[in-house]
């Protein structure tokens, strides 16, 4: 199983590193201040957002509590309609379905969607290994392969790339790139259509995720900007879609609450330029075979989670990443996963297993709890009450494990327990601390201190101590000592 | 055991005892504007054009936009109405037989009606049905115009989920193809069709 990058290094190691990108944190505050400010508009003029949220809330919870039930019932009607059901215990599992019926197509490369799903079980390296070309049609997944870069945010990939970049990337590597290319974004645009415009006629086969699948009627919806996901679905022959167990939903009805909150939360628009909603396969019209790939993947694990389990309402909009102040200014890659930001920081855990791996563990600690995601979250996913809770459940890893790791801050915990004991040794620490923050206060701030105090220091400054406690001063100005 | 045994299985363990909410469906189902006015405002925030008229308009609207987009050659689903194409002199290609997607590369444009069409976010749907042919006819050719009839205007995504059918495959369009992924903003012109007119009819 898949899910945290390979050799990654966990979160607060990676943040260091992002915080010190000054380019990196100037694309980012532009990039999440323009989409939060339209999501904040067109939120605004629904009056029945919050009635909405509720719903889609519950749709999911319902719909986790007989999840076995909606897949039988997706399966059924996806098959009756005449598609294939395939069903997959992990990322190896996936991988190895789709390159089989890539080959029995007789296809040598497909075109993609972007998907989350497939990031996730990293299905462009397994096909390459099985010698499929994969080419994702996406503008920001075109910009991250031909970058050869990493996905940094769930909606826009290459969020952490100006136009000036891009335009750098396209000259670099579009065999066919335009002469003269400007960074104008229209350009950047054109000259993406122009690259890709004979893959899309000539593919035949396709590889895409699913936004939501209707377990009533079989259909699968994907909601997209730019006219390629029209172009993956509808032209080849062969239609290959890997989905998440948890993207079921009970209803057609359902759809009237998603598609509405989805495309405002998500790129800050009334509604999204296409939605293409299928069911099976129609005769004279798009693919004429259709397989849906049915993902658990680590989502079991986390459905076991009584708390952790909300993190499987999420619709992927990202509006959690673009209100973060975290992920603002570390960006996604420092996450390590390809699911970044609040959302990523429970889901990834989850998926992976409590202490699975070091930058899984260091997730649930990215946040400073402010709870700007809860409020933006179109689902209602507590995330700050999530992120405690595996906070908990990591350090109960790293205790079973009794390994030295976590052991500093248990060290730093009963120190402070001995200080704050015992009035004498308290006002001995305040005087040295004041000492200390003399020395070490930068602008009132202190940056690190030694270990095991370092445990917390490493993650954030702490305000250098006032060169007088209020003990002190109550006794100097006050007189007499008790 | 198989995969789907096994993943059920676990499915079955982890939920057992989860609390089973009832869905509380209190937001809005329709809206308080006239749908027509609120559907032609809504379209052209996405930078489409929009033109209301009457039927007997109709024809010389088509051919107007057709030529105002440089389009030669017209795509057209089987059962285009006839009357639609009084006016233009574009060359027609007709999706019978067959029109491969290599011809309708050579397609400067294409002319559809629609399933209905939804106010609040200025939405068409096409489902295949009367006068829209194929999906790849609406996709592949650079210029769409489509005709929408006022009384096919519903005024709420409730009220287009309740009406459309969904054994049909389904293609929202909300505005001319876009991306968001420069800087967030939103740009018209990628993949889909990069012009789109709405003619807003009766």
């Amino acid at each position: 199983m898949t899910g945290t990058w390979i050799g990654m290094p966990a979160f607060p190691v990676a943040a260091r590193k992002a915080l010190a990108d000054s380019q990196l944190r100037v694309n980012l505050r532009n990039a999440t201040g323009t989409i939060r400010a339209r999501r904040e508009a067109v939120v605004a003029e629904k009056p029945d957002w919050e009635a909405l949220r509720q719903a889609g809330k519950e749709i999911k919870d319902r719909t986790i509590a007989n999840l076995d039930e909606h897949l039988l019932e997706l399966e059924r009607n996806v098959a009756m309609a005449g598609g294939t059901v395939h069903w997959a215990r992990d990322a190896a599992e996936a991988n190895r379905i789709v390159i089989d019926l890539t080959r029995r197509a007789g296809a040598s490369e497909v075109v993609k969607v972007k998907s989350m799903a497939t990031q996730e079980i990293e299905l462009n390296e397994a096909l390459a290994d099985a010698g499929i070309a994969a080419y994702e049609t996406d503008l920001a997944e075109l910009i991250v392969q031909l970058g050869h870069d990493k996905p940094s945010h769930i909606l826009v990939p290459a969020i952490h790339r100006n136009r000036a970049e891009i335009r750098e990337i396209f000259a670099r590597e579009m065999p066919d790139v335009p002469a003269g290319l400007t960074d104008s974004p229209a350009e950047l645009a054109a000259a993406a259509r122009a690259h890709l415009r004979r893959k899309f006629l000539s593919a035949k086969v396709a590889v895409s995720g699913a936004n939501f699948a209707v377990a009533e009627t079989g259909s699968l919806v994907v909601v997209e900007s730019e006219g390629n996901g029209r172009m993956c679905l509808t032209l080849p022959e062969v239609l290959i879609s890997v989905v998440g167990i948890e993207k079921v939903v009970p209803a057609w009805q359902d759809l009237e609450v998603f598609l509405q909150l989805l495309p405002r939360s998500s790129t800050g628009e009334r509604m999204n330029p296409y939605t293409s909603i299928w069911s099976g396969v129609t005769p004279g019209d798009g693919p004429r075979e259709f397989h849906l790939v049915l993902l658990d993947n680590g989502r079991t694990n986390a459905l076991a989670d009584e708390v952790g389990r909300q993190a499987l309402r999420c619709i992927r909009c990202s509006a959690c990443l673009n209100v973060c102040p975290v992920y603002e200014r570390t960006g996604g890659h420092a996450y390590g996963s390809v699911y970044p930001g609040p959302i990523g920081a429970i889901l990834t855990p989850q998926l992976r297993g409590a202490g699975a791996d070091p930058v899984a563990a260091s997730l649930p600690f990215a946040s400073s709890l402010c709870g700007a995601c809860f409020e933006a979250c179109p689902v209602l996913i507590d995330i700050p009450e999530a992120l405690v809770h595996l906070r908990a459940e990591a350090v109960d890893a790293q205790r079973r494990k009794g390994s030295g790791k976590g052991v500093g801050e248990r060290l730093a915990m009963r120190a402070a327990g001995w200080v704050f004991s015992s009035r004498r040794r308290f006002e001995a620490a305040q005087r040295g601390a004041a000492l200390g923050g003399r020395v070490l206060g930068r602008r009132g701030r202190i940056g690190r201190l030694p270990w095991p105090l370092s445990k917390w220091t490493d993650a954030r400054d702490a305000p250098a101590p006032p060169p007088e406690s209020f003990r002190e001063w109550w006794r100097r100005t006050r007189g007499t000592g008790e | 055991m198989s995969a789907r045994e096994e993943i059920l299985g676990w499915i079955r363990s982890a939920v057992a005892g989860a609390p089973v909410p009832e869905v509380s469906r209190e937001y809005a189902r329709t809206v308080d504007h006239d749908v027509v006015d609120l559907f032609a405002e809504r379209v052209s925030d996405y930078r489409a054009t929009v033109r209301r008229l009457g039927w007997d308009g109709l024809a010389l609207a088509i051919s107007e936009e057709l030529e105002a987009a440089g389009v030669g050659v017209l795509a057209v689903p089987a059962d285009v109405p006839p009357d639609w194409l009084g006016v233009t002199d574009a060359v027609l290609r007709r999706d019978v037989p067959p029109l491969s997607t290599m011809d309708l590369d050579g397609c400067g444009g294409v002319l559809t009606g629609c399933a209905l069409a939804i106010a609040e976010t200025g939405t068409i749907v096409l489902d295949s049905g009367v006068a829209q042919g194929k999906r790849a006819l609406t996709l592949v050719p650079d210029v769409h115009v489509c005709v929408v009839g006022a009384d096919q205007i519903v005024g709420s995504v409730p009220e287009a989920i309740e009406r459309l059918d969904p054994a049909r495959p389904l293609t929202w369009i909300s505005g001319p193809s876009a991306t968001s992924d420069i800087e967030m903003d939103r740009v018209e012109g990628v993949h889909g069709p990069r012009t789109l007119t709405v003619l807003v009819v009766g």
